[in-house]
This record gives structure tokens, sequence and C-alpha cells, in this order.
């Protein structure tokens, strides 16, 4: 397979990507883009922290300080956090079931393309007249009055991107239903897979609201209607309730996969079983569970009511409960085990005290009377960076790393990933924690600067000088990923050395039918249990055969382009002007043309012969 | 499906069954559908005919209503038969969301 | 197994919806679609109760002026039978009887557009009669986004059923196409669930006022 790969040229190499329905490439192509509006999202985190560095800064304008702060939120958490987290997902999943391909191939390389163009939408609107600037829940009663365009751009570029991501959750849930290798029970599904398939459970019933939601919006915005105007009889809140409904499983979905990759991790370099693998499974689905009941702690100042504020303020405070069960299950793996401190598992370690501090604060607000102190004000901030960035980013970090070998055949370097890690680490605690001192202290989020006398100074400055190591931190992973990528220096099956599961047993990366024979389980951790036994390889569970592999397919990306060229029409639609209705009837044509070529053209999928395959030899890394 | 996948040695004998159990199926289908368009009766007779008070029929047309979803459910969409477990746990997990949902806005968005 | 092999009543499986692996995916990954459809229109529902009746000033139609029971009552009718048809329809299926499936079908769509053709006079009406528009009053806006979007899935059911029947008019039944004409009864079926919601609690609710 990659000798074949290497002789194409650049335009084949790019067609194959466009057109890939490959889990493996799939994974790629949201590690790439998930990576660049990481990049983006972090440069607008710089200009923030650049304008907050000293008081009374006149880096950027207040209205322009709006529009990133908004970008930054949005972007960070639908167009880097998420799409990174279907990366791992993407490329991990579907070999720790032993699958050859996820479900819905077809529908996998739909689910990226929507979002991609979703994501390229909002971005654009840098360029056409002004970002949102609403912040990133966009509360109506703010954005009903944001002038220009940004706010639509919003709501549109979400809208595309929340079907993508829809679309993957679904396609997920399916494959792990129906594609485990026989013997792979649900009790011995590896814990990523376990938080992947909770996760997606989330995303199937968390997501619907947000469209709901976001069609409201772009209807009251666009069309005239008025959900939201109280002059017409409409209600801000039922915007407030519908983003929370879907906003707070949101970061229940980030931040379960992160577990998910520190419970692989800490059993790998623990060299152990991990601790409690039952209730590790209990828990992440009983968090997945009381994630939906939980979305009003948001709104405690709305004014609720008492009642409603206690239901939801205990209802929070329990999620403490299953949290606090998987910190002591990782801290139980590592005791006793023969440690090897890795880059993953530095994350690993580092991720328990960080995230822990997070969750501490969130019990802090969870109490409704003493959130009404905390409610806007830097506390805030400081509490959803030290669980978004101190647990998932630290988790995508720790992923990207110890998945890096099986999904480009390479090793990311040591030296140059622990100066990231500690530069990352360190960078991020001094610009976060002093924030929660200065939230105390009285300074309100979401506001472009403050002034000399109000004690903000020392604490600002420091908060900035550590946003600057972090970037400092990720500019050394650029940099690590380049030199690793130009030295291009092949690894085997296993390069840890002391993988568990059976993405370990096959190439790094994997041949493109993943597995030639599916393999048998026979327990938790099935490659290890192998080798315990003194086998190199897994027992096969077939003879071997013919093997089914779907077709290459543009018609995601002109299903996903059509829909982004509608939105263009709708966007433009309430400035009277001529053009929009025809750019949204072309767009949708475009759309539905694809789809109805997609319903009427069988597409049966090829084989693979038995014969092809046995001339294949398991060379390394050239599968 | 009781039968499902099973093949006698006999291809003949087998296809009578299925045909006969098909058949059975189709007339718990009719059975049901016309108790769905009953139910519906009741419910529109319920407003129709002046009267009643509206405590009781609101509760009265909601339950009819609930038990004809049942009908659609597991008769017309098959959820009676075996293998269906999954799927009946993401649909209730669903309504789950959809009815707190539903119930958060009849009480907390300031009306 | 070759999915676009050619069948005898005999060797037809007993539900060829679910005999492939590809068609126990669609299966699944349909259902789960629908768990999220309950939760979309759930939340079209719940706005729709908190707006209702919500309008700007005295002269605005409620929901109690608007509705009426004759037109509901033909509209409910005609889905629920168009529900049933499908159920015949995907008997028909099950014994490889094409011919029988798609008659069956057919009047299924028949049934189809008599729903739909009513709503797009009921929504004329309620326009001209009332001036209850969709930006007339946040009321106007829910009620018609809830309708309309259950309005949109029936065109949409009625879009492929159609694309379904015409694509494989010429060939017959397979395990290729099996699944995904049980997947289209499956998504009529739902959206006759939503509309057994809609007209008690909007409209038979919205008539009691």
């Amino acid at each position: 397979m990659s000798t074949y790969a290497n002789k194409k040229g650049f335009g084949a190499t790019l067609w194959d990507y466009l057109t890939t329905v490959d889990h493996k490439k799939i994974a790629i192509l949201y590690l790439i883009s998930g990576g660049l509006f990481f990049v983006i999202g972090g440069l607008e985190a710089m200009f923030i922290r650049i304008q907050l560095a000293i008081p009374n800064n006149d880096f950027v304008s207040a209205g322009f300080y709006n529009e990133i702060l908004t970008m930054h939120g949005t972007t960070m958490i639908f167009l880097a956090a998420m799409p990174l987290v279907f990366a791992v997902m993407n490329a991990v999943v579907p070999l720790q079931i032993g699958a050859r391909d996820v479900a819905f191939p077809f529908l996998n390389s739909l689910g990226f393309w929507l979002f991609f163009f979703g994501g390229v939408f909002l971005n654009l609107s840098w360029f056409l007249g002004g970002a949102p600037d609403a912040g990133w829940t966009s509360y109506a009663s703010l954005s009903l009055h944001s002038e220009g365009h940004g706010i639509d751009f919003y709501v549109l570029g979400l809208q595309i991107s929340g079907f993508g991501t829809l679309i993957a959750g679904i396609n997920f849930l399916v494959t792990i239903i129906n594609m485990r290798a026989p013997g792979m029970t649900y009790m011995r599904m590896p814990l990523f897979t376990w938080s992947t398939f909770v996760v997606s459970a989330l995303i199937l019933f968390a997501f619907p609201p947000l469209t709901v939601g976001l069609v409201l919006m772009m209807f009251d915005r666009m069309f005239g209607a008025n959900f939201f105007d109280v002059a017409a009889g409409g209600n801000t809140i039922i915007w407030e309730h519908l983003f929370w409904i879907f906003g707070h499983p949101e970061v229940y979905i980030l931040i379960l996969p992160a577990f998910g990759i520190f419970s692989e991790i800490f059993a790998t370099f623990s060299r152990k079983r991990l601790f409690g693998y039952s209730s590790m499974v209990f828990a992440t689905v009983l968090i997945g569970f009381l994630g939906f009941m939980v979305w009003a702690h948001h709104m405690f100042t709305t004014g609720l009511g008492p009642i409603a504020n206690a239901i939801f303020a205990v209802a929070t405070m329990a999620i403490a409960v299953p949290t606090g069960i998987k910190i002591f299950n990782w801290i139980f793996t590592m005791w006793g085990g023969s440690v090897k401190f890795t880059v993953p598992m530095l994350y690993a370690v580092a991720f328990i005290p960080t995230f822990t501090m997070g969750g501490v604060t969130g019990i802090m607000l969870a109490s409704a009377p003493a959130d009404y102190q905390y409610h806007d004000s830097y506390f805030v901030v400081a509490h959803f960076h030290y669980v978004i960035v101190g647990g998932v980013v630290l988790g995508l970090l720790a992923g990207i790393n110890f998945y890096w070998p099986k999904m480009f055949g390479t090793m990311l370097s040591e030296k140059l990933g622990q100066i990231t890690f500690w530069t990352f680490l360190i960078g991020f605690h001094l610009t976060f924690f002093i924030q929660h001192f200065l939230g105390l202290m009285g300074m309100p989020r979401r506001v472009f600067t403050f002034l000399d006398d109000q004690g903000f100074n020392t604490g600002n400055m420091i908060s900035t000088v550590g946003a600057f190591l972090m970037a400092f931190g990720v500019l050394v992973m650029v940099i690590n990923i380049i030199i690793t990528s130009v030295k291009n220096e092949k690894v085997g099956n296993d390069p840890w050395g002391d993988g568990r599961t059976l993405e370990w047993a096959i190439p790094s990366p994997p041949p493109f039918y993943n597995f030639k024979q599916l393999p048998l389980v026979r327990g938790l951790d099935p490659y290890w249990v192998e080798k315990m036994e003194g086998k190199k390889e897994m027992t096969p569970a077939e003879p071997l055969g013919d093997i089914h592999m779907p077709n290459s397919s543009i018609l995601p990306l002109t299903i996903a382009s059509g829909l982004f060229i509608a939105a263009f029409g709708a966007l433009y639609h309430m400035d009277d002007k001529t053009w929009t209705l025809p750019i949204m009837i072309v767009g949708l044509l475009v759309t539905f043309g694809s789809m109805f070529i997609r319903s009427v053209k069988d597409d049966h999928g090829y084989h693979i012969h038995k014969e092809d395959l046995m001339d294949d030899k398991d060379k390394g890394g050239k599968a | 499906m009781a039968n499902e996948q099973s093949n006698s040695a006999n291809p003949n004998v087998d296809l009578k069954y299925r045909r006969k159990k098909n058949a059975e199926e189709m007339k718990h289908q009719v059975l049901s559908f016309t108790l769905m368009i009953f139910f519906t009766l009741l419910a529109f007779a319920a407003v129709g005919i002046e009267g009643f008070s509206h405590w009781f029929i609101k509760p009265v047309i909601l339950l009819l209503a609930v038990v004809q979803v049942i009908f659609q459910l597991y008769y017309f969409m098959h959820m009676k038969h075996k293998g269906h477990g999954t799927i009946a746990l993401f649909l209730f997990s669903g309504l789950a969301v959809g009815l707190i949902t539903v119930l958060v806005f009849l009480t907390i968005v300031w009306i | 197994m070759q999915t676009d092999e050619r069948f005898t009543d005999a060797t037809w499986p007993a539900s060829p919806e679910k005999a492939t692996l590809d068609g126990k995916n669609k299966y699944l990954g349909f259902w789960l679609f629908l768990g999220g459809e309950t939760v979309l229109f759930a939340s079209l529902f719940a706005t729709y109760l908190a707006l209702k009746d919500k309008v700007p000033n005295g002269d605005a139609a409620l929901a109690k002026d608007l509705f009426e029971l004759p037109l509901t009552f033909v509209a409910t009718m005609l889905l629920l039978t168009s529900s049933l048809t499908s159920v015949y329809a995907m008997y028909h299926m099950k014994n490889n009887h094409f011919k029988q499936m798609q008659a069956w079908l057919v009047i299924t769509v028949a049934l189809g557009f008599g729903f739909l053709g009513l709503e797009i006079y009921e929504f004329n009406h309620y326009v001209h009669e009332f001036h209850h528009t969709f930006t007339s009053s946040a009321f106007g806006s829910a009620f018609y986004t809830l309708v309309g979007f259950h309005g949109g899935h029936v065109a949409f059911g009625l879009v492929w059923i159609i694309s379904l029947m015409v694509r494989n008019a010429g060939r017959g039944l397979n395990l290729y196409n099996a699944p995904k004409f049980f997947v289209a009864s499956l998504y009529w079926h739902f959206i006759d669930v939503v509309w057994v919601f809609i007209f008690t609690v909007v409209y038979l609710m919205g008539m009691v006022g």
C-alpha cells in the first residue's frame, strides 16, 4: 500500500484524500483541519492575552475584541477540539474493535466535509464584514441586535458543521454496536471505545436541540420570525435553554474521549490492567447520563427560581462522584505498576492534578448561591480552561503523541515532546491559575480592558506570559511533527512495546483493509492476553478470504459544498439582494442533486481477492 | 423475529410457514390500525362534543395519543420483535431528553 | 453474498432488510437517527408550547380561533391510512412480491400528497383569513416552524419513496434495495408518530384552549 502510494503524484494524492472513505485517511483529514483551526483559535487567544497584558491597552478595539473572544471560544470548541477528538476516534476505534472500517464509510466522509465547509464558512466572516461578536453562547438578547453578518455566519456555519457531527455520532454508534470482532463483547471493549460509544450517544441527543436553536435564530435574523423578539411575544430564555441543553452535554462530549485516551495510556505505561475496568465503564455511562440533567447550572443567575436552581445544583454536584471514581482508578492503575514516563504518560500524570483542580472549582460553581458571586467573572474563565485545556487539550496532546506512530508509522521525538510538555504545562498554570484570583477580585469576563488602579495589573501580566509559554510549546510540537515527517523512520506494529489492545497487533500504519483476517478476541486487552501466552500475533477468527471494500467517492464533498454555497444565499437574503435566491437554489440543487446521484447509482464496493492478500506480506510498516 | 434465518431442509415447507407467519402478522397490523383509528375518533369526539371540562379532555387525549404511538412503534415499526433492545434503549433515551425539554419549557422559561 | 443476486420466493430471506451486514447497519443507524429526530421534534414542541398564543396585541388570532376539527380530521385520516398502506407494502416485500409492494407504495404516496395538499391549503387559509403569518407573532413563528418541519419531512419522504420506486421499477427486489425500502417505510411511520402528537397537542388541545 505505502509503496503504491509513494509512486503517486501530488494531484493523485490530493484526489485520493478528497474522495477517500477510509477511516484512517479521514482521521488524518480531521487531524490536519482540526490542527489548523487550533492554530487559528490559538492566535485569537494570543490577541486576547496581548490586549489584556497591560491596563487601558489599545492593541485591539472593543468591538474587535468581542469578535476575537467569540471566535476563540467557537473555534476552539467546534472547530478544534471536536475534529481533533474525531481524528483520534477515526484513527483508533475501528482498529480497537477489530473492524475493517466504520459502518458507513460514505457518511464518515460526508461528516468530515460538512464539518470542514462549516468551519471555513464561519471563518470567512473575518473577511466578509466582521466575525460574530455575541460570545460563543450567542445569547439571543445580544445576538439579535448584533449588526452586520457576524451572527449569521455563526448560525449557518455551526448548522452545517453540526450536521457533520451528528452523522459522525450515528456512524460510531452503529460501528461499535454492529462491527465488533468475534469475542469482542461490550465488557471487553477498550475504554477509549467505550467513551466513544457514550460520546456518540450524547452527540445523537445533544445536537438536535442545537440544530433547533440555530434554526430559530436563523429564522429570526434572516426570515423575520419572532421567536426571541419579546415585543412580538417571543422569549429569549428559549435560546438559552436550547443552547445549554446542547452545550452542557457538549463539554462531556469533549472530555469523555480524553478520559478514554488517558485510560489507555495509564494502563499501557503502567504495564498493568486498568484498575476497576467495570467501574470505569459504569462511571463513563453515568457521566453521560447525568450530563443531560445539569445544563441549567449555566443559568443560575437567569432567575429560574430557587427550586429549579436547587435541583440543578444537586444534579451537578452528583457528577463529581463518577468523575472521582475515575480519578482514583487511574491513580490505582499506576500504583504498583512498572511505570514508564514517556511523553503521553507525562501528559496523563499531569492531567490528574490539573483536572482535579478544575473539578473542585466546578463544585464551587455548582453551589447556586455562591455562583451569584462567581458568575461572569474570571473565576469562571479559569474553571473552564482548567477542565477544557487541563482535560481535553492535555488528552488530545497525549493522544496525538500516543497514536502518532499508529497513524503515520513514525515516532515523534521524545526530547522535543518533553519540551512541549513542560512549557505547555507550566505556561498553562501560569495563564489560568492566577485568573481564579482575578475573578474573585472582581475582574469580569468578556471585557476588553481594565483600569490601572483596579489591582489587576500583575495578575494579567503573569497570565499573558503564561500564554506565550503555551504558544512556544505548541510551536515546538509543530517543529517536532515536521522533523519527524521529514526523517520518516518507520516503526513496527507495537512501537511503544507495551501495546495492550488490537490496534497494536497490526502494522503502523495499518493496511487499508486493517485486518487481513478478523482477530479472535479472548479477553480484555486482547493483544496483551496473546503476548502473555508467548504469542506474537492475534489468533485469526476466520480463514483468509475475499475482503469487501467500499468505493471512494467525491459526492460527500459536493453534498457539503452545496450547503456551503446555499448558506451564502441565506446569509445575504436579508439585505434584499436579487442574487441571493438563485444562489440558495443552486447550492441546494448541488446538495440534493449529489444526494440523488448517491441514491440512484448503485455502489456495491469491490472485493480484494484472497490471492492478492496472500502476496501482500506484512513487512513491518509496509503493509 | 421467531423465524429469522431459519432454513429447514425443505425450502417449500419453510416458505409456507413463513407466508403463514407473515399473513398472521399482517392481521395483527390491521387490527392495531383499527384500534388506532378508533382512538383518533375518540380524541376528536372528546374535543368536538361540547360539555367536557378541559381538565378532563387534555389528559385523556394525551393518553390516547401515547397509546396510539405505542401501537405505531411496536406493531407498525416492529419494535415488539426480538433484537430491538438497543433500539428501544436509544429511542427511549431520546424520548427522556425530549420530555425533560418539554417540561422545562413549560415551567422555567419566565412564563 | 452478492447483494444484487436474484432470489426466488423460497430463497428470499425472512428478514431481507437485515440479511446483510450493510442492511443491519442501515437498519440500526436509521433507528438511531430517529432517536435523534425525537429530540429534534421534542425541542420544537417545547418551543411551540412555550410560545403558544404569545402574540404582540389583542387583535392577533389565537389557537382557539384558528383551528377547525374537520380539516385536521381529514388530514389525520389520510396520514394514518398511509401508515397502514406502507405496512402492506412491507408485508409484500417480505413475501418477495415486488409488484404488490410497488402498488401499495403508490397508494401511500398518493395519500401523502393528499395530506401535503391539505396542509398547504390550511396554511394559505390562516394567512389570508386570519393574517396569522410566520412573521406576525412569536406564536405564528412557532406554529409554522413545528408544523412546517413535519410537512417538510412528509415532502422529503415522498421524494425519497418515489425515487426508490422509480429507480428499482425495472429490476425488482434484492438484498441491496430491500433495506432501503424498509428504512423508508420506518421513516414514514415516524412521520405518522410525530403527527399523532401534533394533532393532539397543537390542534385538539389548541381548540380546547
